[in-house]
């Protein structure tokens, strides 16, 4: 789960990276309230989950608190790459002398974690990396050891921060690292780390991805969940506990339903090339039921499948290794009698594995009118393609 | 011969008094293998009842290994356990760990690792998050089904499991020495070189397939490595080639950040290692088979 600037801005504060002063605001007034609270001139920054808000004009400076309520006016419910500013933050504008860069981040290559930095801040880093790699400081972190005092001064060493500095830095990697361990994020990002004009070093900007794994020893965590974003579609499949992502393409396109991301994962590829031979659009969404196969799984499954407008066919693709597919072929019968009037879209099913005979043999007896048996990944595929095409 | 377990393994399951433990390990044994008790630190003393033995639960790892003469763990423990588990494993010196948990805190598993290699690297660790490794005919450790195929001369390496599940079925006709499920994480102890590198040592296995999906880049790493050091023949899939970037495909390492990790990516690095990549799980299947000469 990827962090809004302000939430991580928050989780800096608490673990005593210094931030500058600031309040987050939904409404002009709000916005006006934080400048009035922080007094000067301010900074209203547009919250949005994407990089090159400055560019798009969501970032500006306010002379006071009508500025500033003008400015948020301005700034919530701009379209920033496709995201919707809903919030901003207001923080006290701080004259700049420097701009750093340091991360924390996995190294799945190393399995373990890496820290990055470098005193060219301020940019996006991909940039720096690709024309000046020279300039960032790669440090491998030992996931036991992590980051005391002497392992941040050797990476403001590697980085070559100015002396004026140095101590500063390394005492705001060290917490960072109880950010990064405490949250368990795997990523905490700080662009820019700025020095002051007197001398001062502060998080301006952060950004932060939390491990949703952890969740369960995270109860904060939830509240910071953003449940007004995503596709409506992808909330309701969550919900019910689905692992489901919606994918583009508006017309004519197939869903998809299967046990295992890897599986699921090959059928989305499958079926795009059988979409791409008979001109169906492609798989409209990736839906892993994962191990079970109940009939309240398959229909929670199918309903979020059926519930996007675009889709013309439904794939479902089950290889039965626990899973039995008799216990798949009862889940698809049952979930067409409950879902009724709201399952009007063919379906073709492809079975293989535990008990497969029997599943299928159950799909025969039922000969819902809906459902197409194929005996093969590939063949199904193109079948559903073909559905997919014809007009409804 | 196979690799990294055998009909001389003697397997525990940490977790067996659990409800997935104990199903699987009804599984285990009907498939032949030798498993000889049980970890829970709470049932200590007890023993669980199967359909023809009596298996015992010993409160640690070590202790199992003493009383057995155990040398494989498959642990079924709740995440929020599994980095004790694992570290406790590591300490009695077991040669194999098989994580089978899924969603297990990266963290915990940066951890465990580390530990693992700083105590000295005497365990193999598969997983977390994996369907486990089965020698068929010979032993099973872990989820995979046994009665898909027979023993044969494939060797297979996967980051998934229904994907090992659809390639052992597709080949079921010429069996493997063994299938290795090394997991969807982002980190993960066993990866595809070392399976690979198991496999090209092992005399029973004349052709390797290797299967990965998007995220992270130890498919590129492993064709490297087949570049450099494997001379038997090598079959590729790879899946993900329509997922979006910045999306979690089910497994927690299954994303595409930014242009990194992605099937096309993964796909070109293993053709320009000499690896035929299929381009559907039956397209792999029919490279192995003409290799095979089936």
């Amino acid at each position: 789960m990827d962090l809004f600037e302000h939430e991580a801005r928050d989780l800096f504060d608490r673990y005593g990276v210094p931030v500058l002063r600031g309040g987050v605001a939904t409404t002009p007034e709000q916005a006006r309230e934080a400048a009035d609270r922080i007094g000067g001139t301010v900074v209203i920054k547009a919250q949005v989950k994407t990089g090159g808000r400055g560019k798009a004009g969501g970032v500006k400076l306010a002379d006071g608190p009508d500025d500033a309520e003008q400015l948020a006016d301005d700034i919530l419910g701009m379209d920033i790459k496709g995201h919707t500013v809903h919030k901003v933050l207001v923080t006290e504008a701080s004259p700049i002398a420097e701009e750093y860069y340091v991360s924390y981040l996995l190294d799945r290559g190393a399995r373990g974690f890496l820290a990055i930095a470098s005193v060219e801040g301020g940019m996006e880093i991909e940039e720096v990396a690709v024309s000046k790699p020279e300039a960032l400081a790669r440090i491998p972190i030992d996931p036991i050891s992590g980051v005391d005092q002497a392992k941040a001064r050797e990476i403001v060493a590697a980085a070559n921060f100015p002396a004026a500095v140095a101590e500063q830095v390394a005492a705001v990697l060290v917490r960072l690292w109880l950010v990064f361990v405490g949250e368990d994020a795997t990523l905490v990002e700080v662009n820019p780390l700025a020095k002051s004009t007197d001398g001062k070093v502060l998080a301006l900007d952060g950004k932060i991805t939390l491990d949703d794994n952890a969740a369960f020893r995270h109860p904060a965590h939830e509240a910071l969940a953003d449940a007004g974003a995503g596709d409506p579609l992808e909330r309701k499949a969550h919900e019910a506990g689905l692992n489901y992502v919606k994918l583009d393409g508006d017309i004519g396109v197939i869903g998809v339903i299967g046990n295992g991301a890897g599986l699921v994962m090959s059928t989305l590829d499958v079926v795009a090339a059988a979409a791409a031979e008979v001109g169906a659009a492609g798989p409209a969404n990736f839906l892993d039921f994962g191990g079970g196969a109940s009939a309240e799984v398959m229909t929670a499954g199918l309903d979020v499948i059926l519930g996007d407008p675009a889709v013309r066919s439904v794939f479902v693709n089950v290889f039965g290794g626990i899973t039995a597919c008799d216990a798949v072929a009862t889940g698809i019968v049952r979930a067409l009698d409950q879902l009724g009037d709201r399952a009007r879209k063919p379906l073709v099913v492809r079975l293989d594995g535990n008990n497969v005979a029997e599943g299928r043999r159950i799909l025969a007896e039922a000969a819902h009118p809906l459902v197409t048996v194929v005996a093969t990944m590939d063949d199904a595929a193109r079948e559903a393609a073909k559905l997919a095409t014809v007009e409804a | 011969m196979a690799i990294f377990l055998d009909e001389n393994s003697r397997v525990i399951v940490a977790g067996m008094t659990g409800s997935e433990g104990l199903k699987h390990t009804k599984r285990m044994l009907a498939a032949g293998t030798n498993v000889v008790g049980g970890v829970n630190p709470r049932k200590a003393g007890q023993e669980v009842g199967f359909d023809d033995r009596s298996l015992p639960v010993f409160g640690t790892t070590a202790d199992a290994m003493a009383a057995t003469g155990a040398d494989v763990t498959v642990l079924f423990v709740p995440p929020p356990f599994v980095k004790d588990a694992v570290i406790e494993a590591v300490d009695a010196g077991i040669g194999l760990a098989v994580v089978i948990t899924e969603g297990v805190p990266v963290h915990d598993s940066a951890y465990f690792w580390a530990h693992a290699v700083a105590t000295g690297g005497q365990t193999r660790i598969i997983g977390p998050n994996c369907p486990g490794v089965i020698s068929p005919g010979k032993a099973n450790a872990g989820i995979i089904p046994a009665d898909i195929t027979k023993p044969g001369a494939i060797g297979l390496v996967s980051k998934s499991g229904t994907l090992t599940y659809q390639l052992m079925h597709e080949l079921r006709d010429f069996g493997f020495s063994t299938c290795v499920g090394i997991g969807g994480d982002p980190v993960i102890g066993t990866t595809h070189i070392d399976a690979i590198e198991a496999f090209e040592a092992d005399p029973e296995t004349e052709l390797i397939v290797l299967i990965g999906e998007i995220g992270g880049d130890a498919e590129e790493r492993a064709a490297a490595y087949v570049r450099e050091h494997v001379t038997k023949p090598v079959v590729g899939y790879v899946a993900g080639f329509t997922a979006p970037e910045g999306k979690t495909m089910g497994h927690a390492g299954a994303i595409v950040s930014g242009s990194a990790g992605t099937a096309a990516a993964k796909k070109q690095a293993l053709e320009a290692a000499g690896i035929a990549v299929g381009r559907t799980p039956s397209e792999t299947a029919t490279l192995a088979r003409e290799i095979l000469g089936g």
